[in-house]
C-alpha cells in the first residue's frame, strides 16, 4: 500500500505492514482492536483537533506572535493510535511532535498555548521554545531537542517501574532519524537485555529534516533492527489509526508478561516540513506528497464512521467550530499573559538557589533591562 | 571506628544509603559480581541482589540515560562510570538531560542520580586512565561536583551526595583510593556539601587543593614551614557550590593564594578559582596568585610524575608567593 520505497536490495526483512482498515472501510478481524464507535469518534475528534491546532500554530509562528512550531501534518494517526493504547498508569516520553497526544492525555489546551507564548502560566516557566511543554499529570515526559536522547529515559522508567514490580510501561516517540543515535542503540540493547516493558516507537516519515530514510540505514526496514537487540520488531501502517492502536495494545500485553520491548515502526509520512524553520520543496518532490495524501490518516477514519452513520455533517461543523472557538479564547489569554519574572531565571536550576545564583539574580535585578526584552 | 581506606568507607556508605533507602539502587559497568574494578561496589550484589546492585551492558550513555529514567519514576540511581575518561559518552545526557531536568520542566520533574567515577593520575594508567576532567562538570548548570581526600569525608560526602536534591558528580581520587587510610565510624552520617575543609592553618599564604593533590600540598606546607613560610591549606571537597567564604576569607588574612589542581591549567577551575578571589579579596592581596597545574597536554604515561602537579612543584610557588 505504501508508496515508501525500498531504495535497495539487502537481507531479508520483516516485510508485512499490518494494516486493519480497508479501503471499502471494513476491518480486518485478523488485528481489529474492536474499538467502538465512541472510542473511533474520540479519537476521530482528536485527530482533527491536532490537524487545526498544527495549522493554527503555524500561522502563529508566520504572523510573528510565536517563534516556533514543529507539527505532525500527516502522522497523526501514528502519534493519537500509539497513545491511546497507552494505559492512564503508563508513561510517554516524546520526541517533539506529539502534542495531540498530549492533549488526549489530558494536558489542557490552555497549558499548550501557555507554552506556546513561554508566558508566565507556562508550566516549563517560559524556559523553553514552542512545543517543549511537560505534564507530569498525565505522564508525560520533559521535552528536549536533541534527537533521540529520550529513549533511555523511557527505558529507565520501565526499569524502575519493574524493579518496584508495578504495571507500568513507557511508550517512547522517535523518528526515522533517532534510529541512528546512540541512544536508540542503548536504549534498546538495555531493555531487550533486561526484558522491559518498553514500546519503542518508531515513526518513519520518510525524513530527517532534509535526509530522506535511504541515508539514516542500509536496512530494507526499521523494524529488522529489533532482530539485532532479541526483541521483536513491527511494521504497522502509520496512517491507519486501528492498526496502530491493535499493535500498540499487543506491544503493551506482552510488556506486561514480562516478555520484554517491542519495536514498532509506524511507517507514515511527514507532510509540512520538519518544522516552521524549513521549506520542503527546497530537498523534496511534490510526488511523493501527493501520494500520500490521498492516503490520509483523519479522511480514512472519517469515511469508516461515516459508512457507519457514526459522523455527520452536522458533528463535523460543531466539532470544527468548538475547536476553533477554544483555540482562539487560549490564544488570546495567553498572548496577554505576561512573561515569566525576572527571578525565575534562576529558580529550578538547583532544589534551592546556591549562592553564585543568588549574586547574579541581584545583579540582573539591579542592572539595566534588555532592550528588546519579550516580557 | 574502624580504620579503613577510602574503597572500604566508599563502600560502606552505598550499604548503608541502600539500607536506609529502598530507592537506591547501584548500576554500571562490572559493579556487581565483580564488585567493580576497584572493589569499591564489592559484596553489595550479595547484601542487595541482582536487581539492585546492577552490572549493566557496556555503554556509558546508556546507563547514564537509564538512570535520569529510573530517576524520573523514583528510584534513586547511584551510577558508576568505571574511569572519568570513559564518561564523555555519557556527556551529553549529563550535560543536556540530567543537568537540565529540573530547570526545563519547571520542577515538575527532577533526575536527581548520583555520577560516582575514579580520577586523577599517578597510578601508571596512561591517557584513558588517568584524567581529571572537573572543569568540564563544574561549568555546567544544574550539577553539583564533589570529590573527597579521605575516609571519612568519603563515606560522609557520599551520604550528603546522595540525600542531596540535585544531581551530584562524585569524584573519587583513584591514586588514594588505598593509600589514604582513617578512622570512619560505623552507620550514618554525613559532611555537608559545600564546606571546605581547612587541613591546615597557615599566616603566610593559602593553598587550595583537593582529592588526590590535598596530600601533595601538604606536603608542600609542611616543608615550606622548615623554610619559615605558614601556609593555609584548604580541602575544597565540594569544587561546585563552592564554599567561597571559606576560601575569601583565609585569602584575605594571607594575602596570597596558590591553587592546586591536576586538571590542565587553561580554562582549569584554578582559573575560576584566582577569578573568585581577585573579585572578592583584590585590595588583600600582596601577591599575583599562582596555579600549579597538570600542563595543557594530553596526560602521559611515562612522564605522568612530571606531568603531575606534586609537591616539589607546589613548595616552590608556595615560596615565591610568599615572598613576593
Amino acid at each position: 500500500m505504501s508508496p515508501a520505497k525500498s531504495p535497495r536490495p539487502g537481507p531479508a526483512a520483516p516485510d508485512d505492514i499490518i494494516s486493519v482498515l480497508r479501503d471499502d472501510g471494513s476491518l480486518d478481524p485478523a488485528n481489529d482492536p474492536k474499538l467502538t464507535d465512541e472510542e473511533v469518534r474520540h479519537l476521530y475528534r482528536h485527530l482533527v483537533q491536532t490537524r487545526l491546532l498544527d495549522e493554527r500554530f503555524v500561522q502563529l509562528q508566520r504572523q510573528g506572535r510565536i517563534g516556533f512550531h514543529v507539527g505532525s501534518l500527516g502522522e497523526e494517526a501514528a502519534i493519537l493510535g500509539s497513545a491511546f493504547a497507552m494505559r492512564e498508569k503508563d508513561w510517554l516520553f516524546p520526541c517533539y511532535r506529539e502534542f495531540g497526544a498530549a492533549l488526549m492525555r489530558g494536558l489542557s489546551l490552555q497549558t499548550l498555548c501557555d507554552n506556546m507564548f513561554g508566558n508566565v502560566n507556562d508550566t516549563v516557566k517560559g524556559r523553553q521554545m514552542p512545543c517543549h511543554y511537560t505534564c507530569r499529570a498525565v505522564g508525560w515526559a520533559s521535552i528536549s531537542s536533541p534527537v533521540g536522547t529520550q529513549i533511555t529515559h523511557a527505558v529507565g522508567a520501565a526499569w524502575a517501574a519493574k524493579i518496584r514490580r508495578e504495571d507500568s510501561a513507557s511508550l517512547v516517540y522517535f523518528g526515522d532519524g533517532a534510529t541512528s543515535s546512540s541512544d536508540f542503540h542503548s536504549g534498546l540493547n538495555f531493555a531487550g537485555v533486561f526484558r522491559l516493558p518498553v514500546v519503542f516507537l518508531c515513526r518513519n516519515n520518510g525524513w530527517a529534516i532534509s535526509v530522506p530514510v535511504e541515508r539514516q540505514t542500509a536496512t530494507r526496514t526499521f523494524a529488522e533492527k529489533a532482530v539485532a537487540y532479541g526483541i521483536p520488531g513491527v511494521r504497522v501502517d502509520g496512517n491507519d489509526i486501528f492498526a496502530v492502536v491493535a499493535v500498540t495494545r499487543a506491544a503493551v500485553e506482552r510488556g506486561k508478561r514480562g516478555e520484554g520491548p517491542t519495536l514498532i515502526e509506524a511507517i507514515t509520512y511527514r507532510m509540512g516540513g520538519h518544522s516552521t524553520s524549513d521549506d520542503p520543496n527546497r530537498y523534496r518532490e511534490t510526488q511523493a506528497v501527493e501520494a500520500w495524501a490521498a492516503r490520509d490518516p483523519i479522511e480514512r477514519v472519517k469515511s469508516y464512521l461515516e459508512k457507519r452513520d457514526a459522523w455527520s455533517d452536522a458533528d463535523e461543523a460543531r466539532l470544527r467550530s468548538d475547536i476553533e472557538a477554544r483555540f482562539r479564547e487560549a490564544v488570546l489569554i495567553a498572548e496577554k499573559t505576561p512573561g515569566p519574572p525576572l527571578e525565575s531565571l534562576f529558580e529550578d536550576v538547583y532544589a534551592r538557589v546556591p549562592w553564585h545564583l543568588a549574586e547574579q539574580r541581584a545583579e540582573l535585578v539591579a542592572g539595566p533591562r534588555a532592550p528588546s526584552s519579550h516580557g | 571506628m574502624a580504620l579503613v581506606n577510602m574503597v572500604q568507607s566508599i563502600n560502606d556508605a552505598l550499604r548503608v544509603a541502600m539500607r536506609a533507602d529502598q530507592r537506591v539502587v547501584v548500576l554500571g559497568e562490572d559493579v556487581g559480581k565483580v564488585g567493580g574494578v576497584f572493589r569499591v561496589t564489592a559484596g553489595l550484589q550479595e547484601e542487595f541482589g541482582e536487581e539492585r546492585v546492577i552490572d549493566t551492558p557496556l555503554s556509558e550513555n546508556g546507563i547514564v540515560g537509564s538512570a535520569v529514567g529510573m530517576a524520573l519514576y523514583g528510584i534513586l540511581p547511584v551510577v558508576e562510570i568505571q574511569f572519568a575518561d570513559f564518561i564523555w559518552p555519557a556527556y551529553d545526557q549529563i550535560v543536556n538531560e540530567l543537568a537540565k531536568y529540573r530547570y526545563r520542566s519547571g520542577g515538575e520533574y527532577s533526575a536527581k542520580i548520583v555520577i560516582r567515577t575514579p580520577v586523577g593520575g599517578g597510578i601508571r594508567g596512561g591517557h584513558y586512565h588517568s584524567q581529571h576532567p572537573e572543569a568540564a562538570f563544574i561549568g555546567v548548570p544544574g550539577l553539583k561536583v564533589v570529590i573527597p581526600s579521605n575516609p571519612y569525608d568519603a563515606k560522609g560526602l557520599l551520604l550528603a551526595s546522595i540525600r542531596d536534591p540535585d544531581p551530584v558528580i562524585f569524584f573519587e581520587p583513584k591514586r588514594i583510593y588505598r593509600a589514604a587510610k582513617g578512622e570512619v565510624p560505623d552507620g550514618d552520617y554525613v559532611v555537608p556539601l559545600e564546606s571546605a575543609n581547612v587541613v591546615r592553618a597557615g599566616r603566610h599564604v593559602t593553598v587550595l587543593a583537593y582529592g588526590a593533590m590535598l596530600y601533595e600540598a601538604l606536603d608542600a606546607a609542611n616543608k615550606a614551614a622548615e623554610k619559615g613560610v605558614d601556609a593555609e591549606v584548604i580541602d575544597l571537597r565540594t569544587l561546585w557550590p563552592l564554599d567561597v567564604n571559606t576560601v575569601v576569607d583565609s585569602v584575605k588574612r594571607t594575602g596570597r593564594l596558590v591553587v592546586v589542581h591536576e586538571a590542565p591549567r587553561t580554562a582549569g577551575f584554578g582559573a575560576e578559582l584566582v577569578t573568585l578571589v581577585t573579585e572578592r579579596a583584590f585590595f588583600h592581596l600582596e601577591a599575583a596568585p599562582v596555579r600549579v597545574t597538570g600542563f595543557d597536554t594530553p596526560f602521559p604515561y611515562a612522564l605522568e610524575m612530571e606531568y603531575l602537579p606534586l609537591s616539589h612543584r607546589i613548595l616552590p610557588a608556595i615560596l615565591s608567593v610568599a615572598r613576593a
